[in-house]
């Protein structure tokens, strides 16, 4: 497809805007004016058509079956766009006076304590944009604890060597030294080298559970009681919550801080790449480090309160990316506590059901009963024999007309695929799924180059990454 | 509403493929201690029909912004945004996508993503461009960041002309990296080359937003050499419809520019969500946050586009690397180039022309009258400080009597500013509406 660029015919322009003359020279001094702004000129109708275009060179989980690990790509009910959009909210100015916005500030507040009901948590800020920035505001929050206490000896954060890479990225970001304890034979924290690392310099772990491989992390309690013993806190990554709704809570299982991937768990749409949203949440001894500001309830108002002592202070201009809090509130508003349980049934249902339906094909690192997701790898005679690679294996689904599943992820399983059907598909799709997976399978020991070529059906083929940082082509300009 | 579609029936097929008699025991290894044994106490769940009541019951106490005139900026703008923007960004293969991962079959994004990049590169005059930022106050935390990786200088000067939001959640990042933030003062609204040669050594950057929070044009060009004389790192912050008509961070010397990108085509929506960007010269290509995406081909020399430079990124380098963020702000970067490509030159010069005329407009007759006066001295652009006799409450109230929605009062944000508060104009005001905004401040008593 062209590109704007290549589209663009000088003159084409439609009339948005009055075309009063203006003449700036009256207000600008002349060196400040800007003479030339080389950007493409297009007819309404050939820019309806070229994005309209792109819109077709993708795929989203209205096309087809997203199951894609750790990103929970369930249905985007279309309730939700329509609510976002409601002039009441969708036209407020963030600086606008309280009495004027006491409708979104109300669902603010409401969230804010539904969230907090859900993770069992005690006070909730929904400002951080999306969840490594949710992690962000929650390490500040553990530095800021331990600074208010004057324990400043406390350097490192603990990540698991199955945790997602915002984690320890995040560690950093916030000034801390990353520490990773290993997992067990079953796919849980080694507890006992976490005994080993966890110290008087330990400020927190960061932790999944269900863990990325999709398995609860049995030992749970116990390890909260070595972070704390260590006198450290215990920091929940909300990225698989989808798994335990009503079941069990991080704030049960003895987290102090989480944060949640509204764009996961609550069914906002991803966007493409966000935006997100990914609100925080801490028991009550840590209230007054939360982001600021956070919406209390008094004298029958909603204010935007600025009011807490020891707060990090600010993570991003305004409230938070309030479009998409609308959406995640429309969405506990339909399910309710009982639908969000449901939710939490069918994700694992539909997880297990799929790795039984392929388990004799692919190999299954840890034999037990997975969450919301679980991680296999192609046998390792097809991988050694044959060459087949997991790689190949996502590409050849793209021809089946599916979005392949996340690939080398975690990093402690070879060849990792990980599976996350959510709750929104039929049995037929997961079927059908779980069909074409055995399919490439024994496709792959018949025809190994067939599947090393793939996609075959796709309007590119695989592309050559290496030569994109090679010989780098990273925007384009007018007239080439 | 239920968004699951099993029927018991299908529910006890798959539970007899997996080997399991109930859901229940697929949760067996949750340990009693951590089970939650009480339904969440949640208010119940509701049909279509209902949530779409009582959401827009909640939106109809707000108010009711299609009777109001706004004069409120500051760093969110009410601008027109052409009905082509909303119906292409409600196109489901856009919105209900995860990032790129899969290029063959995520074109659209990456394509719309590599013409984002391209455009913000134009309007800043610089040599490359990431693909989005959660907002304008984080681009600048993390144009910080850059600029410290780049130096391995420890401390940051920002100009207190910048914007109050994107000063506050600096100070937030700065405090996590332990690296010292210090302020330029404002010297008539601005900021001062003078307090640069000080404030700067041993500095990272400088940070200057032009034209800044008030509307007031900097002195960039003595700025920048002031900046790299101390051998910091100029970061340009700037509005992306100023860059329509005015010089460009790349033309004046600038090594980063960032900014927020709401004025292109997005909703001011309470806040968010916006649209964060970065631009920079070549040489800090690989200390950018974020994604980027570039061209390359397969195998048969079709073009294509692909994330790209991933080694920066957080899922391959890990504590090492440039950023944390992940999800960023894609469906915003395609509303804004859309935007971008409706509006073209002339369109995007039009949006700007008719905000500086409008202010100017709104400040020529402030002059003129009685109990009010513009806050600083020199020329503007799209936003109006003054200070009057009147409180600041005063007039916000006598404005929301008139039908209208402001001003900002800027002492929230300065306490050396009392009684000083600021007005906006966008493409969007009329001649009588500012008019009428004269009026209502003329009648306001002290």
């Amino acid at each position: 497809m062209k590109t704007i660029f290549e589209e663009h015919e000088a003159g084409r322009g439609t009339e948005y805007l009055p075309s009063r003359k203006v003449d700036l020279g009256a207000y600008l001094p002349a060196g400040e004016i800007r003479s030339e702004l080389p950007l493409p000129e297009l007819s309404e109708v050939q820019a309806v058509r070229h994005f309209t275009g792109l819109s077709r060179r993708n795929y989203g989980v209205d096309t087809g079956f997203y199951p894609l690990g750790s990103c929970t790509m369930k249905y985007n009910p279309k309730i939700n766009e329509d609510t976002a959009r409601l002039p009441g909210f969708a036209q407020l100015h963030p600086y606008q006076p309280e009495e004027t916005v006491q409708g979104a500030l109300q669902m603010m507040w409401e969230l804010q304590r539904d969230l907090g009901e859900i993770t069992g948590m005690d006070a909730v800020s929904l400002q951080p944009a999306a969840g490594a920035h949710g992690e962000l505001t929650g390490i500040l929050i553990v530095r800021a604890y331990h600074e208010s206490r004057g324990d400043t000896a406390r350097t490192q954060v603990i990540v698991p060597d199955s945790a997602h890479g915002t984690n320890p990225a995040t560690a950093a970001m916030a000034g801390f030294e990353v520490v990773h304890v290993p997992s067990d034979e079953r796919g849980g924290v080694d507890v006992d080298a976490l005994r080993q690392l966890a110290s008087e310099k330990t400020a927190a772990l960061m932790l999944t559970n269900p863990n990325t491989l999709g398995l609860f992390d049995e030992r749970i309690t116990e390890i909260a009681e070595v972070i704390h013993a260590a006198g450290g806190l215990l920091y929940y990554d909300g990225a698989n919550l989808n798994a335990v709704l009503g079941h069990s809570r991080p704030g049960d299982m003895g987290f102090d801080i989480v944060h949640l991937n509204l764009h996961k768990t609550f069914s906002t749409p991803h966007g493409g790449g966000g935006p997100g949203a990914g609100p925080v949440g801490v028991k009550a001894h840590l209230r007054d480090f939360l982001p600021m500001p956070i919406v209390t309830n008094g004298d029958g108002h909603f204010h935007l309160s600025y009011d807490l002592k020891d707060s990090i202070g600010q993570m991003r201009s305004f409230y938070g990316n309030f479009g998409v809090l609308v959406r995640a509130y429309t969405y506990i508003r339909a399910l309710g506590g009982e639908g969000l349980r449901e939710v939490a049934d069918d994700a694992v249902l539909n997880a297990n059901y799929i790795l039984s339906l392929i388990k004799d094909h692919f190999d299954v690192p840890f034999d037990r009963i997975p969450k919301h997701e679980f991680v296999v790898a192609p046998p390792e005679d097809l991988v050694r024999q044959q060459g087949v690679k997991t790689l190949d294996i996502a590409k050849r689904l793209l021809d089946f007309d599916y979005h392949p599943p996340t690939v080398y992820f975690p990093l402690i399983v070879h060849e990792a695929m990980m599976i996350e059907p959510t709750e929104t598909e039929t049995k037929e799709t997961l079927k059908g799924f779980a069909d074409t997976l055995n399919r490439i399978i024994d496709e792959g020991r018949e025809n190994p180059e067939y599947v090393k070529t793939a996609p075959h059906n796709t309007v590119v083929g695989r592309l050559d990454e290496a030569r994109a940082v090679k010989q780098p082509k990273l925007l384009e300009r007018l007239g080439g | 509403m239920r968004f699951t579609p099993h029927t018991e029936e299908d529910r006890r097929e798959m539970l007899r493929q997996i080997g399991a008699s109930s859901v229940d025991e697929l949760f067996s290894d949750l340990p009693a201690a951590v089970r939650l044994d009480r339904p969440l106490n949640l208010p119940e769940g509701l049909p279509e029909s209902e949530v779409a009541r009582l959401l827009s019951t909640l939106a109809a106490r707000d108010l009711d912004m299609g009777k109001y005139v706004s004069f409120l900026g500051g760093g969110a703008y009410d601008r027109y945004i052409p009905s082509v923007v909303g119906e292409m960004l409600r196109r489901s293969e856009f919105y209900t996508a995860y990032t790129p991962y899969q290029p063959e079959i995520s074109q659209g994004t990456l394509q719309a993503i590599f013409e984002f990049q391209s455009l913000i590169a134009a309007l800043t005059g610089l040599d490359i461009a990431q693909a989005s930022l959660y907002d304008g106050a984080t681009a600048v935390a993390e144009a910080a960041m850059l600029a410290w990786g780049q130096t391995g200088r420890e401390r940051i000067v920002v100009a207190r002309s910048v914007d109050p939001q994107y000063r506050a959640v600096l100070r937030t990042y700065a405090h996590g990296r332990g690296l010292e933030v210090v302020e330029l003062p404002l010297r008539d609204g601005r900021a001062a080359a003078e307090d640069i040669a000080g404030a700067a050594e041993g500095a990272a950057c400088v940070i200057v937003q032009h034209p800044n929070f008030f509307g007031l044009l900097e002195d960039v060009d003595s700025l920048v050499k002031a900046t790299h004389d101390k051998g910091a790192l100029y970061i340009a912050v700037a509005d992306p419809i100023s860059l329509a008509v005015m010089r460009p961070p790349g033309a004046y010397g600038a090594d980063v520019a960032v900014g927020e990108a709401q004025g292109l085509g997005i909703a001011a929506s309470f806040g968010g969500p916006y649209l964060g960007f970065m631009a920079a010269r070549q040489a800090y290509l690989r200390r950018l946050p974020g994604r980027i995406v570039g061209e390359t081909a397969d195998k048969d020399g079709n073009r294509g586009y692909v994330l790209t430079f991933q080694t920066r990124e957080q899922h391959i380098r890990r504590e090492k690397a440039t950023s944390n963020i992940c999800t960023n702000q894609g469906l915003m970067a395609l509303a804004a180039t859309i935007h971008t490509t409706l509006l073209g030159p002339d369109g995007l010069r039009q949006a700007a022309s008719l905000s500086i005329e409008g202010a100017h407009r709104l400040g020529d007759g402030i002059g003129r009258t009685q109990g009010v006066d513009l806050a600083f001295s020199g020329p503007y652009a799209f936003e109006v400080a003054l200070r009057g006799k009147a409180s600041v409450k005063d007039v916000q109230g006598a404005m929301l009597k008139a039908g209208m929605l402001g001003p900002l009062d800027l002492e929230r944000f300065y306490p050396e500013l009392p009684g000083h508060m600021l007005l906006s104009v966008t493409e969007k005001r009329t001649t009588e509406e500012i008019a009428k905004l004269l009026d209502v401040l003329q009648g306001v008593e002290a």
